[in-house]
């Protein structure tokens, strides 16, 4: 073991993994994250604070992760290259270790752009994959990027994204083969809603023999209504969301729509939990965190495995 | 060459707004390539701001000048004998040059007439784009001839992110994704298995990280 990480144990048990995540509130309230902790709890095994997503301003991921923490729960501290230059990123690191905390997902994050603070200056000192490697390096090494020795070293494990639908296509397993290289141990990929795409990007990685290296769960997000089918379509970046899934959205009452779209997800699951490979799925229920119990429970995910 | 853009005619009457007698300079380097600050922009410029203060009645008196070289002591020198008859000067040099004439005549108020944006290229007449950054530690052979650190939106070393799509940037459908262009550049080379290759991380010590840069070539030296 790496760490004293839940979704190791899980993972290292050889278990189905689950994990989710939330995102932290646009304000100083530590109940909507305990909220959303209390509801995630049970269901899955760890749960990702994101990292001002989509470049909007959100309380720190670091702090969301101790209110988790609280909870009892194993907190997955999201951290992206966009806001830290390295200094930062190693001090938030040794502080996210002397918390507890178990889990990073490093990430080089969407730019600044798309958030409410466009005029901002961005950093990218490293890129996900250097990150990556920062903290394999501290962890391992034991020592600074610098070269200096370190006291005490952080025992974290290590995720990475992956995005089996952005482009170039052929050339996204190769980039995953070098999060691998650079010390990724867990991958949660980009919302899967294009399964077929997705079995083609697996048959790749299993040709690479990455699976065997690297656990690697598979995105799941519930679409709650067309708006959101249609804007995670248009508007977020690396999205592959086919016609035909928003046809049969569409093609339900209303009403029944947000419903048409949870079973979507647990078929989802299903179909994920067939693809050799695949070793969880990460839930990602936008503001609607509640569903997690029901979809979980729904995909014979439940009750989550014990851990020592 | 650098590119530059002119500012906004307001934006230049209001810093020159307590002047009467103004040099307006230019300077047949870059800028003149990229239609920004030579002869012809000196001309067009002090016409409009001639014009403008006329309208207001606060009559301005303009002395147009294009430098061989802003960016070069020996050019600023041919200014000397005639500065300090004017109040202002306003340069459409790039950001070196009006630094140089404010340095090398410390006593006049120098005010920028264009903003310099990036070191690029004349894609076609009319279009210029950014390549290099000017980071000091030059990687174009690792990556196709093509530049991330100038042309990834986030300096990227082991692109492209998850936000590439038809090979473009997640930032703008208008804006190639530099990484995309480097794999295609390798592909066409029969060279992908460079993008195997992990860039390590960036020393960015010759980058303006660093400090201010200089060079200095003792064989060259007078």
């Amino acid at each position: 073991m790496t760490s004293d990480s839940r979704l190791e144990k899980v993972l290292a048990q050889g278990e189905f993994a689950v994990t989710s995540e939330c995102g932290p509130p646009r304000g100083v309230d530590p109940d909507s994250i305990r909220d959303k902790g209390e509801l995630l709890k049970d269901s899955v095994d760890v749960v990702n604070i994101t990292d001002n997503q989509t470049s909007v301003v959100r309380m720190s991921s670091l702090s969301a992760c101790v209110i988790l923490k609280q909870l009892g729960i194993d907190p997955v501290l999201q951290m992206v290259t966009r806001d830290r230059n390295r200094i930062a990123i190693q001090s938030d690191i040794l502080g996210a270790a002397a918390l507890g905390f178990n889990n990073i997902l490093c990430l080089s994050g969407d730019h600044q752009k798309f958030g409410d603070h466009g005029a901002a200056k961005n950093v990218y000192d490293l890129d996900s994959i250097h990150l990556i490697q920062t903290v394999k390096h501290m962890r391992d090494e034991g020592k600074f990027l610098g070269g200096d020795e370190l006291k005490g070293v952080p025992r974290l494990f290590i995720g990475a994204a992956a995005n089996p639908f952005a482009d170039p296509f052929e050339f996204r397993v190769t980039r995953l083969a070098k999060k691998v290289a650079a010390g990724a141990q867990f991958i949660q990929t980009q919302c899967i809603f294009n399964i077929e795409r997705f079995k083609t990007w697996m048959e790749q990685v299993r040709e690479r023999g990455l699976h065997e290296k690297v656990h690697i769960l598979g995105g799941v997000t519930p679409m709650k209504s067309i708006g959101m089918a249609k804007y995670m379509k248009n508007m977020v970046p690396g999205m592959d969301v086919p016609d035909e899934l928003i046809e049969r959205i569409k093609g339900v009452d209303k009403e029944k729509r947000a419903q048409e779209g949870i079973k979507i997800a647990i078929e989802t699951i299903q179909q994920l939990k067939e693809i050799e490979g695949i070793h969880g799925v990460h839930i990602m229920a936008i503001e609607w965190e509640e569903m997690v119990p029901k979809i979980a429970e729904a995909a014979g995910l439940l009750p989550r495995p014990q851990v020592n | 060459m650098i590119i530059g853009e002119g500012k906004p005619i307001k934006d230049i009457l209001f810093m020159i707004q307590n002047y009467s007698k103004v040099i307006v300079a230019g300077c047949r380097g870059c800028v003149t390539v990229c239609s920004a600050g030579g002869e012809k922009e000196v001309e067009v410029l002090s016409s409009a701001l001639a014009m403008a203060r006329e309208n207001e009645d606060k009559p301005l008196e303009i002395k147009e000048v294009t430098l061989e070289r802003q960016c070069d002591p020996e050019y600023l020198e041919q200014m000397r004998s005639y500065i300090d008859e004017y109040e202002a000067v306003v340069s459409i040099a790039c950001g070196a040059g009006i630094q140089f004439m404010a340095e090398k005549y410390p006593k006049i108020p120098i005010c920028p007439g264009i903003n310099t944006n990036f070191i690029g290229v004349t894609e076609e007449q009319g279009v210029w784009s950014e390549r290099c950054q000017a980071c000091g530690n030059c990687k174009l052979h690792m990556t196709g001839g093509i530049c991330p650190i100038a042309r990834c939106s986030k300096s990227i070393l082991n692109g492209p992110c998850g936000g590439s799509a038809d090979g473009k940037c997640e930032i703008d459908p208008e804006v190639p994704c530099a990484w995309q262009l480097i794999i295609d550049n390798l592909k066409e080379q029969g060279r992908l298995d460079q993008l195997e290759v992990i860039i390590p991380l960036n020393d960015w010590t010759t980058s303006r990280d660093g400090g201010p840069r200089k060079i200095i070539r003792e064989d060259l030296k007078l």
